[in-house]
């Protein structure tokens, strides 16, 4: 191996190593921005095209959509969005008014394509049924309490 | 070194139980989504701030040599929604000859566009630093063949490859299926080597796309099965599919509520440069909160 093959070898490794040591600081850098009275938080509800939020939730009807949609919450959002949809530090409360304006379809858009830039992954590994139970328990909640 | 390995190896997994439970008792568990993929991947990153443990072994079958026993210990970062950023440590044991540490990846995966597409892209580095003795198969690439595993592990051991990793990640989900096609090339970094060339392509679908009211283990919606196929695709001055290896493997995995995956996959060559049969199966455990965690210890964020 030549002198210059060795270098590089080594700054590449050392520069990965360092990737991956800044990596959980960079991950809060992230997460430290969601702000409590930060409302701009919702606009990316108003970005679901015109099509995406006129559809309508093909289990509204299905009375065990709310149950199964509860318990795909508490895995996959409660870490972020707090156990009732209250918010939490790294997430806004899914009880606010602009969610609870927001239609079924929107709903189902943003949890689709999720809010990368902000820290909400992609859902589109869920299945499309899995996707409206969430919506349908999203819309079974009640408004966040005055406190709140 | 031959005689301890063995001993590091039991010393490593010890390690590993140990942050399993530290973790335990600190970072929330998340139930786990995960594809049953073992080689090829899906556009899908790990959740920001997760982290996930896993384990994996494969056993081959090997012609004009010993059979084999390949694993690898996997700790995968969710750095953001965006970066998923992973740590390999790998080793095998060979039949009727040692068992030996093999080396270490770092892996990076990027994810370039904001919302979902009709095919997704990720972008993929990674950098290997190991030894000639390698048997995990993670990938297949350029003319690797059954017959290069045939080498003593005494010999094997002595190349040291410094490798760089290139792959283009595609994948859709539609219906409940994913598809997932994935192009790699790879640079050794030592002696000269040329560019080398592989693929793998994935289909998987869970058995249930609605979940069900209850919380279950074996409801048909924890289970995910499907097929890959991966294979090489010669190098920079003889591309193509002469003297490369292929293989097909049906996959599973089970998503259990009680926040572990299990994974099985026999996989099956299909040239004569193949290994004739694969059994690979893993186990991961993911952890959310780990980032917040180590917020903590350094005192950042108060709970």
């Amino acid at each position: 191996m030549t002198t210059i093959q060795g270098a590089i070898i080594r700054l590449v490794s050392a520069a990965m190593l360092l990737a991956l040591a800044v990596s959980p600081i960079w991950a809060q850098k992230d997460s430290a921005r969601l702000k409590k009275d930060d409302s701009s938080v919702y606009d990316e509800l108003a970005k679901a095209p015109k099509k995406a939020a006129a559809r309508r939730n093909p289990l509204e009807n299905d009375p065990e959509a709310v149950e199964a949609g509860a318990n795909l919450f508490a895995l996959h959002c409660s870490e972020c969005h707090g156990a009732t949809a209250e918010g939490g530090r790294k997430a806004p409360s899914l009880r606010a008014e602009p969610v609870r304006r927001a239609t079924p379809g929107t709903l189902f858009w943003i949890l689709t394509n999720g809010v990368v830039r902000r820290g909400m992954p992609v859902w589109s590994k869920l299945p499309e049924p899995q996707r409206w139970q969430i919506v349908s328990y999203l819309k079974s909640l009640p408004p966040a309490e005055a406190s709140n | 070194m031959q005689k301890i390995a063995p001993f590091l190896y039991a010393t490593g997994l010890h390690l590993s139980l140990v942050l399993v439970l530290v973790l335990g008792g600190t970072a929330s568990i998340a139930h786990a989504q995960e594809s049953p993929y073992i080689v090829a991947y899906d556009h899908y990153l790990e959740e920001p701030g997760s982290l996930e443990l896993e384990y994996f072994s494969t056993f081959g079958t090997q012609r004009d040599g010993n059979d084999y026993h390949a694993f690898w210990g996997e700790i995968e970062y969710g750095a953001t929604a965006w970066w998923t950023t992973e740590l390999y440590v790998e080793g095998q044991t060979t039949f009727n000859d040692s068992t030996i540490f093999t080396g270490f990846r770092f892996e990076n995966r990027i994810r370039p566009l904001q919302r979902e597409h009709f095919i997704n892209p990720i972008l993929y580095f990674e950098y290997e630093e190991i030894s000639g003795a390698d048997k995990i198969l993670k990938e297949d690439e350029g003319h690797d063949v059954e017959a290069d595993h045939a080498v003593p592990n005494a010999l094997a051991r002595r190349e040291h490859n410094h490798e760089l990793e290139f792959k283009l990640l595609l994948s859709k989900t539609f219906k409940g299926w994913n598809i997932a096609e994935n192009t790699l090339a790879a640079k050794n970094l030592t002696g000269g080597n040329p560019w080398e060339f592989g693929y793998a392509i994935g289909a998987s679908r869970p058995l249930a796309l609605k979940a069900s009211a209850q919380r279950c283990s074996f409801c048909r919606e924890n289970f995910v099965a499907g097929v890959e196929m991966y294979g090489g695709l010669g190098d920079r001055h003889s591309f193509g599919l002469h003297d490369t290896s292929h293989y097909v493997a049906p996959v599973v995995a089970w998503n259990l509520p009680s926040d572990w995956t299990l994974r099985l996959s026999p996989g099956f060559g299909l040239n004569d440069n193949s290994h004739r049969f694969l059994l690979r199966w893993g186990v991961s455990r993911e952890f959310s909160g780990f980032g917040d965690m180590i917020a903590r210890l350094f005192g950042s964020h108060k709970p």
